[in-house]
């Protein structure tokens, strides 16, 4: 759809977040209009999906009029102003709610703004609200949300994936064109894969964790989630860089990636099948639509070997110790003494019975079964057997993907062994829900960058499938380069975005357009 | 709440015992700001008024390291001859406590910033080596007001109130080696020890050290075994040691209590044990369900700090003169004993003798003053010397004036009352108070004439040739002069009117 | 079996958490089963290997000692469930630190 087409509500909500900002930035169309235009389409489309725990009209009209007054004044836009966003309830922000998808957290304001919350309102994006997410970051389906799970747009009985799940499935119904998400084993690019969607995990440190409440805080990466491979591209490169309020921020230029979206070439190109995750451990139509990526792959000129990363399947279990132990430490803080929920203060109590009162009440139980283990790993006489041997195993998973990335450029594999399941089948069954997480755990515990596309859906059910396209530390935009050129080739055999296939969700007041 | 524990005379105890002391020391760094975040470290402020997102823990807040602090650090390892780490990192201590933002302190672990060092103290004439095992870093806590007890202590308290002001100001935490052999000067061994730390802190420029503000603290071990017994005993950890002196008590109040638990066939409990300032006792502290598991990890949100070699010996370089060395050097060049240089560094008036001596005094005579009069007056208004209101330049010039006679020693010491009392500089009290010395024969000669006629005996005494007794009429002649006649010359003129 | 009940109980204490007993029983059967699982990183040799620092590994990140604006004490105390006198209230504490 072109931009000059740019006119009916609805069409605004089709549109890419580069053909808004075109638009926008030529005086097409205003800000306060395509901000309106999605928040009309959250009312008519989020009670079905939950996508938003909060959404914040008034205050994305009145950035939007900022948008629009520094055009009218002929001041320079950046490449995203005036493009609405959705962010996960996750990063803090002064002006709206920040709950985590958790009781302990309910109502909670921040009184200060993350650093990737206030890179977006610097370069004019116009933030929607907060989206669900399993609590505190810890789920793949958002059925762990303290406020009742999102909904897969494809199908409205299914989960969206998690964490980021409120996040991926906004940007599936067209209520934003962007989004963000975190991702910490998986949680941005497996939302990304059930919903149809694209959902990339920079490099480690890429994005500022300042304001992100911390999960784990060796592996939290906050990332972009779109429709489209530049759209991702375009988010990456505003929310990224290095800040000196978090240590673990990488001190370097952010690559090129979108230049690398709009390059889209990988002829010559050398990608690594990872032998270990293309086995029979996925879907029939998972492993059938990733084979048939891998075909494509070639057949657009890259050279294909299979490499083997011995160590990966090693990864659930050292992330299952890693994660959790780094959770058990960064939760200790919501002890009902100076912010979040306090239970059971009768003036008789003690400190430690509010406190462990509160975090009965407030916390969820795959956030207490996380903060259990991880307490299990840290202690004395078991440190060495588990939490040390976890960081161990997580080294040689990096010496694997370095090992690969002599051999090839790219390693590919399925994002998630499964489509999207429905809602309730695995939240009795946590290690179940672990197994969602298998490949891309190990870009989390190695830290390089690795995006989710779409690649077709699975012929069983007709569920949206992602490729995973994993590169180097730092070299980012060559996940981009990838996933810009099977997009495009993608499209073209599908003569559109995989997610046109959708059905259309109904509209509140019961009309389907 | 206090067990009343049997004592066995200190004495009694060293004869049967061998003690074994340690010291934990933290000492709050004077730098600018905390040590994870840009907020002030003044202290007194109005509550939560110097905290942001990072110290107060809050959701999604991260540490960023001080350098200064880091630097701070490695000057006093250096200054205690320990070794810098080249690669270390911070770590995370878990515990759960109301003045704790995150419920976990950010401290060091296995891999401390400085190592295995030393610091020689002297006791009574002997130099006993202290072992320094580490040096390292790590943030404070907040501050808790604990509200409707009856003393204001944790106990019998309904609630409390936190300030978080003082939470992530730097602290270093110097902890020695056991400190062996040192039998009956062990509570003394323990002063001198936290008295030369304080001051070779000070010489450094990290920190103002004021145990009664907190900014130096104090934890003791002491634990104690039968003379010739193969293994050291069981010791117990001394909170709440808030002076020099109390390190002493605390020791001594140890050693005493634990030679009657084991003179009992008991066995010492290892415990934190709290002192209590009013009697010089120690009391257990409220016994913990499980020994605390604090779970270290290495830090994730912070990077290893890895001092270079050059960096290393800048800080080196740029140590001053330590204590030790000073006091060597001071020591030949003032000509005083070993005992007068303690007792200077005791009362902590080395600076001020060499800033008198500086201003024009002999090191005696500047001595003399800081420690008599001047002393007298602080301990009388319970405040340090260096707090007195009056300057080693003032005191240099009191000191002066008596050398050039214009006044007398019972006269200087009206005229530092007047500095003190604030009337103004030597001079000007001289002046102001009609202090100088009468030596005008005229105003003398007055004053003479009156006091022979006074004593009509005395004189007799005198004409028959006692003249020790000459001596009472120049008392006579004081005392009508307020203390201000110049007692050589007012003699001179009775005996020449007697003769 | 990887974990008992009373250690699952023990856990809880240790992380603040007022566990019914429904939820004890219940949790224990699941983190037994998960540290069985994740028990697997043991069976890597893994001698002389060291463990994982950062992803991209650096050292010395440090800020200047210079004053940063903070919060107002009215921003400070915002979120607090109590406060008294410009302080956090909390309920009586019953150990010593």
């Amino acid at each position: 759809m072109a931009a000059g087409d740019a006119g009916t509500a609805s069409d605004l909500t089709r549109l890419s977040a580069a053909e808004i900002a075109a638009a926008v930035a030529a005086g097409e169309v205003s800000a306060v209009e395509v901000t309106q235009a999605h928040l009309d389409r959250i009312v008519a489309v989020d009670q079905d999906v939950h996508a938003f725990l909060h959404v914040a009209g008034i205050g994305a009209l009145a950035a939007a009029e900022a948008v629009d007054r520094k055009r009218a004044a002929g001041e320079l836009l950046g490449p995203l102003a005036g493009v609405p966003l959705a962010l996960k309830d996750v990063m803090t922000t002064a002006d709206m709610p920040t709950t985590c998808g958790s009781k302990i957290l309910e109502g909670w304001r921040p009184p200060y703004d993350a650093t990737v919350t206030r890179r977006l309102r610097d370069a004019g994006v116009v933030i929607l609200g907060k989206t669900n997410m399993d609590e505190f970051a810890m789920g793949s389906s958002t059925e762990n949300s303290a406020y009742g799970p999102s909904h897969n747009p494809w199908d409205l009985a299914r989960i969206p994936g998690g964490s980021s799940g409120g996040s991926s499935a906004a940007v599936a119904a067209y209520e934003a064109p962007l989004a963000i998400g975190t991702d910490t084993g998986g949680s941005i690019r497996q939302p990304a894969a059930v919903c149809g969607i694209v959902g990339m995990k920079p490099t480690y440190g890429g994005s500022s964790r300042y304001g992100l409440v911390a999960f784990a805080s060796s592996l939290d990466t906050p990332g972009p989630l779109a429709r489209t491979v530049l759209d991702a591209a375009l988010l990456h490169e505003v929310m990224s860089g290095h800040d000196p309020c978090d240590s673990t921020s990488v001190d370097a230029p952010v690559p090129p990636v979108v230049a690398a979206a709009r390059q889209g070439d990988v002829s010559g190109l050398r990608v690594g099948v990872v032998t270990e995750f293309s086995g029979g451990g996925s879907q029939t139509g998972v492993q059938a639509r990733f084979t048939e990526a891998v075909e494509l792959l070639e057949s657009l000129g890259a050279k294909v070997v299979e490499v083997s990363c011995p160590h990966f399947t090693y990864g659930l279990s050292a992330y299952y110790l890693i994660a959790p132990s780094e959770c058990s430490s960064n939760l200790a803080r919501f002890d009902a003494m100076r912010y979040g929920l306090r239970v059971g203060d009768d003036s008789t109590r003690s400190a430690d019975e509010v406190m462990s009162l509160t975090r009965e009440a407030g916390f969820g139980p795959e956030v207490k079964r996380r903060i259990m283990l991880g307490t299990y790993a840290l202690s004395s006489g078991y440190y060495d057997a588990y939490y040390g041997k976890a960081q161990q195993v997580r080294t040689l998973i990096t010496q694997d993907f370095d090992a690969a990335f002599e051999q090839v450029d790219v390693l590919v594999s399925p994002t998630t062994p499964t489509t999207a399941f429905p809602i309730g089948e695995r939240v009795d069954d946590p290690m179940a829900m672990y197994l969602a997480d298998l490949f891309t755990i190990p870009s989390d515990l190695a830290g390089n960058a690795a995006i989710s596309v779409p690649c077709g859906l699975a012929p069983e059910d007709g569920l949206p499938v992602g490729l995973q396209i994993m590169a180097p530390a730092l070299a980012d935009d060559r996940a981009y380069r990838v996933g810009a050129a099977v997009e495009a080739a993608l499209e073209q055999r599908w003569g559109g975005p995989l997610l046109a296939q959708a059905r259309e969700l109904r509209e509140q007041g019961g009309e389907t357009r | 709440m206090t067990d009343l524990a049997q004592l066995v005379p200190y004495d009694e105890a060293l004869s049967r015992y061998e003690p074994v002391i340690g010291l934990e020391t933290h000492v709050e760094l004077g730098t600018t700001t905390k040590m994870f975040c840009g907020c002030p470290t003044t202290f007194g402020l109005e509550p939560n008024s110097a905290v942001c997102p990072v110290c107060l823990g809050l959701p999604g807040s991260l540490p960023v390291a001080n350098r200064a602090a880091i630097e701070y650090t490695i000057r006093i390892g250096l200054a205690l001859n320990c070794s810098v780490a080249t690669w270390c990192r911070f770590a995370r201590k878990n515990y759960f406590y109301p003045d704790m933002p995150k419920d976990f302190q950010i401290s060091q672990y296995d891999e401390p910033l400085c190592t295995d060092g030393w610091l020689d103290v002297v006791v009574e004439g002997r130099t006993v080596r202290v072992g320094i095992e580490r040096v390292h870093l790590e943030e404070d806590t907040g501050k808790s007001l604990h509200m409707g007890g009856a003393t204001g202590r944790i106990h019998g308290a309904e609630y409390s109130l936190v300030d978080y002001n003082r939470a992530g100001i730097p602290l270093v935490e110097v902890v020695t080696k056991p400190v062996a052999g040192t039998g009956a000067l062990a509570p003394d061994v323990a002063r001198t020890y936290v008295t030369e730390l304080r001051d070779l802190l000070r010489s450094l420029g990290v920190s103002d050290v004021r145990m009664e503000e907190g900014s130096l603290r104090c934890d003791v071990n002491t634990s104690l075994a039968p003379h010739g017994a193969a293994e050291w005993g069981t010791r117990t950890e001394t909170k709440n040691v808030n002076s020099l002196r109390s390190v002493e008590r605390a020791v001594r109040f140890e050693i005493e209590r634990q030679a009657a638990v084991l003179d009992a066939g008991q066995k010492v409990v290892q415990e934190t044990r709290h002192f209590h300032e009013d009697n010089g006792s120690t009391t257990a502290g409220r016994s913990k369900e499980e020994a605390q598991d604090y779970r270290y990890f290495p830090e994730p949100d912070l990077v290893p700090v890895a001092p270079d070699r050059d960096w290393v010996e800048q800080i080196r370089a740029s140590l001053p003169e330590l204590p030790a060395a000073r006091r060597t050097r001071l020591l030949a060049e003032w000509g005083l004993s070993d005992l007068e240089m303690t007792q200077l560094q005791n009362a902590g008036a080395l600076d001020l003798i060499g800033a008198t001596v500086a201003a024009g005094a002999s090191a005696a005579d500047a001595r003399k003053w800081w420690m008599g009069e001047l002393a007298r007056h602080a301990n009388a208004t319970g405040t340090e010397l260096a707090d007195l209101p009056i300057s080693a330049t003032e005191v240099a010039r009191v000191n002066a004036l008596v050398k050039a006679g214009t006044i007398n020693d019972k006269l200087a010491r009206q005229v530092l009352d007047g500095v003190l009392a604030g009337e103004g500089d030597p001079d000007a009290v001289v002046a102001a108070r009609g202090l100088a010395i009468v030596s005008d024969d005229a105003a003398l000669t007055e004053a003479v004439d009156a006091a022979i006629a006074a004593s009509p005996d005395i004189v007799a005494k005198i004409r028959d040739g006692k003249t020790a007794a000459v001596g009472a009429l120049v008392g006579g002649v004081m005392k009508a002069t307020r203390g201000r006649a110049d007692a050589n010359r007012a003699r001179e003129l009775i005996l020449e009117r007697l003769s | 079996m990887s974990i008992t009940r009373d250690e699952v109980a023990h856990l809880a204490r240790l992380s603040r958490l007022a566990l019914t007993d429904a939820e004890l029983d219940h949790f224990a059967g699941q983190l037994d089963q998960i540290i069985g699982a994740v028990a697997r990183v043991q069976e890597v040799a893994a001698e002389g290997i060291p463990p994982m620092t950062h992803a991209v590994p650096v050292v010395n990140v440090f800020r200047d000692d210079v004053e940063v604006p903070c919060l107002t004490p009215e921003q400070a105390l915002s979120g607090a469930p109590a406060a008294e006198q410009g302080r956090f209230r909390v309920p009586r504490i019953l150990t010593e630190d």
